[in-house]
């Protein structure tokens, strides 16, 4: 399986995670994703860029279009230097309560993609990858 | 397919064979060589085709009784290259990378046809020029197996496309049915929602009625995908009936303890529509010919 | 800043998103509805969604809020124009905002506020002028 394309954004600011979401659409209609899956994998996108802005204190995106064999795909990585997440098992729980919710939007945005896969150490960082397939 | 002129076939063909027995193990070992380093396949199953195929290809020269690679002596041979370009398909090698398999032993044919001791130079190039129709349709093939692969997966996928078809009727004005038939999987309530929604935005919809008679089982999974679909309905504006309970349905469901909310139930899709209409403000009256409109029971508008 | 129009019609405020929203324009315009809401004293609001091809959480909960505010300010709020992808991923997002209603429609949405708002008057029944 090889990436055929990257690039690598930065995701600091409110502007950011707008200008995340552009991006990922873009790259979503490139990779051949229909409507629905495209607007999914872009809301995951939203809500990940959200969360490293507002808890992870800024990071990076990293956007892969990947090729395996017949099939493309459009994988996400979120990285952040931030505090990290000391219960994920817990924190991919957190539903959205009505309104008053601090979910992390870790769970819903695991339901919107193929593969996901998380890594945080306390005091170290958070790095989410998401990849949804053709 | 690409065919070598007659004129040349028992000759070059006879020399090529003479070369391919004579130095079947250079050949073997310099092939192999050239293809090492393009693409991570494990040497000795790289080694097993290689040799394989070299010893299919004698035959097929020999008992080849037309110029083309349509005769009956290569069967063996395409066999082993279909088999080898499915194979390779499923470890993700492009159909290019594939049909370099055979290209890549023209190098070492080529230079044992230089060697074979040939003084005139139009033989030498005719026999590489044999060689060359030989290996190309050969290596052609590879890709016809490939795209032949493909179309049979794009046709087994409209099947199931046809097959997962959600037909969305429209009962009246405003109200549409969905009568779901089989089994409601996550992959399928997916086609169903995104079929309904599209179905209530072109035809204005505000109720949709969605009859599971011909759905076998009920589990909290498929009760799961129901609520899905009627909630994202609802977030259009749409308000769904869910009609075909059975007796053995409502007693699953409330053994199960699904919890299907304010969500309206109703045994038949007829008492379904009736309920529709009614909450979309009409009512039925009976009329009878030659009596005049009659109303029967209903309630007056 | 830039901000999000809220236009009026009669006893109604009607809202259209056109732009991608960063947080901070969402939390801009639940400020701005409901402080025009009081200035107008409006019966209802209708939110037009059908530009926006994403909802997130965030601008969910927005949606929720303006409906929750809006009712304790005693105005009906409608949702319209959700697009196809954005109800399913919202559904599978695990978001079905139960106290939003919805319409599909500009004109449908504006039926529905004329009708509760009709509700409320003939309940209201003399004791406030309508």
């Amino acid at each position: 399986m090889a990436a055929i394309r990257h690039e690598v954004i930065g995701v600091r600011t409110e502007s950011d995670i707008v200008q995340v979401r552009q991006v990922v659409r873009q790259w979503a209609v490139q990779v051949g994703l229909g409507l629905v899956d495209q607007t999914k994998i872009v809301t995951a996108a939203s809500e990940l860029a959200r969360n490293t802005v507002a808890y992870g204190g800024g990071g990076t995106l990293c956007l892969e279009a990947l090729q395996e064999g017949a099939r493309s795909g459009l994988r996400l990585t979120f990285e952040d230097r931030g505090p990290g997440i000391a219960d994920v098992a817990k924190a991919m729980t957190d539903g959205y309560t009505s309104g008053t919710g601090m979910g992390l939007g870790l769970g819903g945005s695991k339901r919107l993609v193929n593969e996901f896969d998380i890594w945080s150490r306390p005091g170290e960082g958070t790095r989410v990858t998401v990849t949804r397939w053709r | 397919m690409t065919a070598y002129s007659a004129a040349h076939t028992t000759s070059a063909g006879k020399r090529l064979v003479d070369i391919l027995r004579a130095h079947h193990s250079d050949i073997l070992r310099d092939w192999i060589e050239v293809q090492i380093g393009r693409r991570s396949l494990p040497a000795s199953e790289l080694r097993a085709q290689c040799e394989e195929f070299l010893t299919l290809l004698v035959p097929a020269l020999q008992n080849a009784h037309d110029p083309s690679i349509d005769g009956v002596s290569w069967q063996p041979a395409k066999e082993f290259l279909s088999n080898l370009s499915a194979v390779r398909a499923q470890q993700g090698f492009s159909p290019s990378e594939t049909a370099t398999f055979v290209f890549s032993l023209k190098q070492s044919i080529f230079q044992r046809i230089r060697d074979a001791g040939m003084t005139d130079a139009a033989s030498i190039a005719d026999d590489m020029w044999a060689a060359t129709l030989l290996f190309d349709a050969l290596g052609l093939y590879t890709t016809e197996v490939y795209q032949r692969g493909r179309e049979q997966v794009i046709m087994r996928q409209q099947q199931d496309m046809l097959e997962l078809s959600t037909p969305v009727v429209t009962l009246w004005d405003g109200v549409v049915a969905l009568p779901l038939i089989g089994t409601l999987d996550s992959a399928r309530t997916q086609v169903v929602m995104e079929t309904l929604l599209h179905r209530i935005v072109e035809t204005g919809a505000t109720i949709a009625v969605i009859d599971i008679t011909g759905v076998p089982t009920v589990d909290t999974l498929t009760a799961q995908h129901l609520l899905k679909t009627v909630t994202a309905a609802r977030l259009m504006g749409a308000e769904c009936i869910i009609s075909g309970i059975r007796p053995q349905i409502a007693q699953t469901i409330v053994h199960l303890g699904v919890d299907l909310g304010d969500i309206t139930t109703k045994s038949t899709l007829a008492d379904a529509f009736r309920v529709a209409l009614s909450r979309t403000g009409r009512t039925v009256t009976r009329t009878f010919a030659g009596a005049g409109p009659q109303r029967n029971g209903e309630r007056p508008s | 800043m830039e901000r999000i129009p809220i236009l009026r019609m009669g006893s109604f405020l009607l809202v259209t998103i056109q732009v991608d929203m960063h947080d901070r324009l969402a939390m801009t315009l639940q400020d701005d509805l409901t402080r025009r809401i009081v200035e107008v004293n409006a019966k209802g609001v209708l939110l037009d969604i059908s530009s926006l091809d994403m909802v997130d959480s965030f601008i969910g909960r927005m949606i929720s809020n303006i409906a929750a505010m809006s009712r304790v300010l005693d105005a009906e709020t409608v949702v319209v124009g959700m697009q196809p992808a954005v109800a399913i991923t919202l559904v599978e997002l695990g978001l079905s905002l139960p106290n939003v209603r919805t319409a599909l429609n500009v004109e449908r949405g504006m039926e529905l506020l004329r009708a509760a708002a009709q509700l409320v008057a003939e309940g209201a029944d003399g004791r406030d002028s309508p």
